[in-house]
């Protein structure tokens, strides 16, 4: 039988000690989700068919006419925003709205919260982790793409490969924050990653479709197009990469020319607004509902 | 150490803790007592600040709400069941909740070889039985020394062998000055942990009582522990009251103080009201309590018709 008589009567060394710093809790926390990440089968999974689609898309677009071709910009670079536009919301909604939530349908947060860390260290925690595992998916993703390629000899604008990088980053993270919020709203994983699969379904093809439709049938001006636009985030990252890769947003048809004609050089600064918005909103919504819910 | 004030806390319109008031000074060892949905696990989670309350409850002096975080570290908390990343390896689990208390990762693997886990660093959570889970627990809860333990139900899930070793282990542990909050459904624990029983009711904390006391008004000789499906256990209270016995509805049964020339009388009691006992078990009362273990002197086999 073991018997732990060694704790003796001591002074409590915990009676003095202070709590690790805000940082470090975090950092901890993260590096705990990233390496769940890492070890986990989505993320084999994601990167996987990032690249193989990605190298797909590629080949594809660059057969079709080289590396210049459509309007002046990439082929390569149209093909692959196109490819983000599916997979990187995918991602990253389906990976924040399984943490939280998960973990609360497991014990798991319960235990973690009854250690001394704040519940917006083990949220804020949890998304710098799945960032960083996201960061590390899509670099693989598009580095192994843009290797290939270079190696092919397909040409490729490293300077647009590295925009398209940023800008998927960008959404990614927004698309996290988002994930997350719904991560701590809902009370079951599968229910949690069913509204994910939902909201992106939405997003990706839904908003599309009801802003024509609404266009058409409300009679819409143009710069309400524009701003309805603006509210998905996948829109703000479509025209902010065909702006930035070609400086000119005319293949998205009158409201692109409207864009540029009107904001011209402003439009990095408003896209980038419009996606700094959707970063950090949810995260902040998502942390005051998980400090005011229970984690049980 | 531990001071709660006229605590309450709903679940929507059902009362879990009702104006709960109780107060640990240091190196106290009190038990939570009473009948699933008394309110133990609640008023456990409400100390640990993982629920919203009403009133005020502090650890050390410091404000379980507004100083939630250094309130924590004083405290080292074992759940009825670790539920943690079970691909975890023991080591890293250990390193991992350390970090989170400040400590370095060589003193947090230290505390492995304190619980009998040494030589089990390398296996992952997962591979862990139940007892050596709850090991790794108790391990974790003891990193930084906290002065304040807490312990909900921390041998529900354990056999009767895993059970007394792990009350064994706690044993060692109550005479080392810490202040002990736990949630028991089992006499025995109760009779070798507690200075003081909180015998908790819907809510309420009914009464306070030295445990020597608690244990005496449960009968003399032995407690029998009988295990009931739920659906007859309102019937057996009743036809044990009949029979002349005196028992009381805990977790999934019922405990029956019994002496020694009766301690068959219960199930003669249940046979004659066509009621099923599932499993029992006999707790041998010792009014010495912390001076020696309690003795489990039978366990029988499940599905056992009386």
């Amino acid at each position: 039988m073991t018997t732990i008589a060694s704790w003796a009567p001591v002074e409590r060394k915990s009676a003095v000690a202070k709590p690790p710093s805000f940082a470090r809790n975090v950092l901890t926390v993260s590096r705990r989700e990233l390496r769940d990440a890492v070890r986990s089968r989505w993320f084999l999974l994601y990167t996987l068919a990032f690249a193989v689609l990605g190298l797909a898309v590629s080949f594809v677009s660059a057969a079709g006419g080289g590396g210049v071709g459509l309007s002046g910009f990439g082929r390569t670079t149209a093909g692959l925003i196109n490819l983000v536009l599916l997979v990187v919301p995918l991602m990253a909604l389906t990976a924040g709205s399984a943490s939280i939530a998960s973990d609360r349908e497991r014990g798991m947060l319960a235990y973690l919260l009854a250690q001394p860390l704040s519940r917006t260290e083990v949220l804020l925690g949890k998304y710098v982790g799945l960032a960083c595992s996201l960061l590390a998916s899509l670099s693989l993703g598009l580095g192994v793409c843009a290797g290939v390629l270079a190696w092919r000899g397909l040409a490729t604008h490293p300077a647009s490969v590295l925009w398209l990088a940023a800008l998927s980053f960008a959404l990614a993270l927004g698309m996290l924050s988002l994930g997350m919020l719904i991560s701590v709203l809902a009370r079951r994983a599968s229910v949690a990653v069913g509204t994910a699969i939902f909201v992106w379904l939405a997003l990706v093809f839904v908003t599309d479709l009801a802003i024509m439709a609404g266009a058409i049938a409300l009679r819409l001006r143009i710069e309400e197009l524009l701003a309805l636009s603006l509210a998905n985030p996948l829109q703000v990252f479509k025209m902010w990469s065909l702006h930035a890769v070609d400086a000119s947003l005319d293949v998205l048809g009158p409201a692109g020319l409207y864009a540029t004609e009107e904001f011209g050089r402003t439009l990095h600064a408003i896209f980038g607004a419009c996606l700094a918005v959707w970063i950090v909103l949810p995260l902040v919504v998502a942390s005051v509902v998980f400090s005011r819910r229970s984690p049980l | 150490m531990i001071r709660i004030e006229h605590v309450t806390k709903k679940f929507g319109r059902t009362v879990a803790v009702d104006d709960a008031c109780l107060t640990l000074p240091p190196g106290d060892s009190v038990a939570l007592w009473g009948a699933n949905g008394a309110g133990k696990t609640t008023l456990i989670r409400c100390v640990l600040g993982l629920l919203r309350f009403r009133g005020r409850i502090h650890v050390g002096g410091l404000d379980v709400r507004r100083s939630g975080k250094a309130a924590r570290l004083l405290i080292g908390y074992v759940p009825q069941e670790l539920g943690f990343y079970d691909d975890l390896g023991v080591a890293e689990a250990v390193r991992f909740f350390g970090r989170l208390k400040g400590l370095r990762s060589t003193d947090a693997e230290a505390s492995l070889a304190g619980v009998g886990l040494t030589g089990h660093e390398s296996k992952r959570i997962r591979e862990l039985s139940g007892g050596m889970k709850q090991r790794l627990a108790l391990a974790i809860a003891l990193l930084g020394d906290p002065a304040v333990l807490v312990l909900d139900e921390v041998t529900a899930s354990l056999d009767a062998v895993g059970r007394a070793e792990f009350v064994s282990m706690l044993r060692g542990l109550s005479g080392s000055g810490r202040t002990m909050l736990f949630a028991s459904h089992r006499v025995e624990e109760v009779a070798t942990l507690a200075e003081r029983v909180a015998v908790l009711d819907r809510g309420r904390i009914d009464r306070v009582v030295p445990c020597r006391d608690f244990v005496a008004s449960l009968g003399h000789g032995a407690v029998l522990h009988l295990v009931l499906p739920a659906h007859v256990r309102e019937r057996a209270m009743l036809s044990l009251k009949a029979g002349g016995f005196t028992p009381r509805m805990n977790g999934v049964g019922v405990l029956v103080p019994v002496s020694s020339e009766q301690k068959a009388g219960p199930f003669r009691v249940l046979a004659e009201a066509s009621i099923r006992v599932d499993d029992f078990e006999l707790v041998a009362l010792d009014h010495g309590m912390n001076a020696s273990e309690p003795r489990v002197s039978n366990r029988h086999a499940k599905e056992q018709r009386s």
